[in-house]
């Protein structure tokens, strides 16, 4: 098809720039606005340190916030992997038939609305590894929004289709091949984009529980640590990273959906108007 | 005719949902190779009931469908939509491709089976294209290529153009006319439009509601190729006038 050149609008440029700028401006503003009240009313970086004290901890201790990283980031995809496995696996077997949605549905529910915080020390008393609890906590917290999601979207594919599917005598194979996974995929990555916070959050949970007990050397560990030693900076520059890594996943995530849907599906197309 | 059996008889059919509704009730109907019927009705008359019994896409409470004289489920169907009902992840060409995707047919004649199917609704140039960047009336001709792509016999048609505006309309109704004048298919098409009834069909079946039985039938004895002027000839408002007459007192009756 061709597609006939679009005059591009001079502000439509400047409004691309300012969707940049503005926000860039208010962080600014709200770095150096915390950074006077802490010179002005002369507060001890003990109780609240300045941004500029934190991006120096930062640096200085990158030594030990670097491998507390890596080890929260394994935990966080880790567990991601086996939700998006175990999530997508358990929804298609639900698709298969709604008598096993309907057995196992309501315990996946139960799974989900206890509170992680509340269930994190039993399941470090009964499992050895602390490294395996972690990913257990991680894991139910991730886990559920892919599986209702995944779930919703099989079941959502158009009636008409399945009926011209059942016209040609397509086997259960070819329907849930060309027709319910592809009519599923909004809905399980609007699930992974969910499941990729909470598993962060489901992991940082868990290393607080685990606290010292374990040789938990996560970034939420490292909060733990630093907060003991009334090492402020070094709590804020952590706090900072956790922060980031949520954001990243979702930008990761919000990116992989991008290019997954941008042709076909309407959450990802433009209107040209 | 080639053959003395109808290529599709239904004897007593009824149908009854499971809420209780009775959609169809004691119909008997007979379509021959190569004819153009329309069923007529009003809304919940079972009209589009009896499209998908014939599609094999239900099956009926009492009585029995034929089909080519035998009561085994055909493939050998294309059915279109009232909606487009395209696969929206697929590109037109995938989309009209689907049906010998689920067939199994070889790649290279399938192939050349898809590009004719786009060249006999005037798809050429739009393969690649996805559905939302089509109008409705493309899209329809999209639905209506992917029901030509297997060379059905039979083509069922759900009010494929309900939805769509007068101009596009009347161009389908064209380009539908001149493709069933061309292949030897038989078409049996659903409308609530006593007019667009009138200017496609060689037969119209007249419906009534609660329970859906048939009321009535016209023969449309009007030669093809219709085009415009025999939409404005005295002889088609005549036949409107009766059809028109037929489904008012099938709606009285009700």
């Amino acid at each position: 098809m061709n597609r006939s050149v679009i005059p591009v609008d001079p502000s439509e440029h400047s409004q691309r720039w300012l969707r940049v700028a503005l926000p860039a401006l208010i962080g600014v503003l709200a770095l150096v606005g915390w950074d006077l009240i802490v010179r002005i009313n002369n507060i001890p970086h003990y109780i609240l340190p300045g941004p500029m004290r934190v991006a120096a901890a930062m640096v200085n201790d990158w030594s030990t916030l670097w491998p507390a990283l890596l080890v929260t980031l394994r935990i966080t995809f880790m567990a991601l992997a086996v939700a998006v496995i175990g999530g997508v696996g358990l929804a298609l077997l639900f698709a298969q038939s709604k008598w096993i949605e309907i057995s196992f549905f309501p315990y996946a529910v139960v799974l989900q609305v206890t509170p992680i915080i509340a269930i994190a020390p039993l399941i470090l008393i009964y499992v050895d590894n602390t490294h395996i609890a972690l990913l257990i906590c991680a894991w139910i917290v991730a886990f559920f929004p892919i599986l209702s999601n995944t779930t919703l979207g099989l079941n959502s594919a158009d009636h008409n289709l399945l009926d011209l599917f059942k016209l040609y005598g397509a086997s259960r194979w070819q329907v849930l091949r060309y027709l319910r996974v592809p009519s599923a995929l909004p809905y399980f990555l609007g699930g992974l984009r969910i499941a990729g916070g909470l598993s962060l959050i489901g992991a940082v949970v868990a290393e607080f529980t685990a606290g010292t007990a374990g040789r938990g050397s996560g970034l939420a560990y490292r909060i733990l640590e630093t907060g003991y030693r009334l090492n402020i900076p070094l709590m804020f520059a952590a706090l900072a990273l956790i922060t980031l890594t949520g954001v990243v996943i979702f930008v990761l995530f919000t990116l992989l959906s991008h290019v997954l849907l941008h042709k076909w599906h309407e959450s990802a197309v433009k209107r040209e108007s | 005719m080639e053959s003395s059996a109808p290529l599709v008889r239904l004897s007593g059919i009824g149908k009854r949902f499971g809420s209780g509704t009775v959609a169809l009730a004691g119909l008997d109907l007979e379509i021959g190779r190569h004819e153009f019927v329309s069923l007529l009705g009003p809304s919940g008359c079972g009209k589009s009931t009896a499209l998908r019994l014939i599609a094999g896409l239900a099956s009926p409470s009492s009585g029995s469908i034929e089909l080519n004289g035998t009561r085994s489920a055909s493939h050998d169907i294309g059915f279109v939509f009232q909606e487009p009902t395209l696969m929206p992840w697929a590109t037109v060409r995938e989309n009209v491709r689907l049906p010998l995707k689920l067939q199994q047919r070889g790649d290279a004649s399938a192939n050349a089976e898809v590009d004719e199917a786009l060249a006999m609704v005037g798809l050429i140039g739009f393969e690649r294209a996805y559905p939302r960047e089509l109008s409705g009336g493309m899209k329809m001709r999209v639905s209506i290529a992917r029901a030509l792509v297997t060379r059905p016999q039979l083509l069922l048609m759900d009010e494929p153009f309900a939805a769509l505006d007068e101009i596009t309309r009347i161009r389908l109704n064209n380009d539908l006319l001149e493709l069933w004048r061309s292949h030897s298919w038989t078409v049996v098409f659903v409308t609530h439009s006593v007019y667009e009834s009138v200017y496609l069909s060689n037969r119209i079946v007249v419906m009534a509601a609660r329970p859906g039985r048939i009321v009535a039938e016209h023969r449309i004895d009007a030669a093809y190729p219709r085009d415009e002027e025999f939409r404005t000839s005295a002889q088609y408002n005549d036949y409107c006038r009766i059809v028109s007459k037929s489904l008012a007192n099938a709606m009285d009756g009700t």
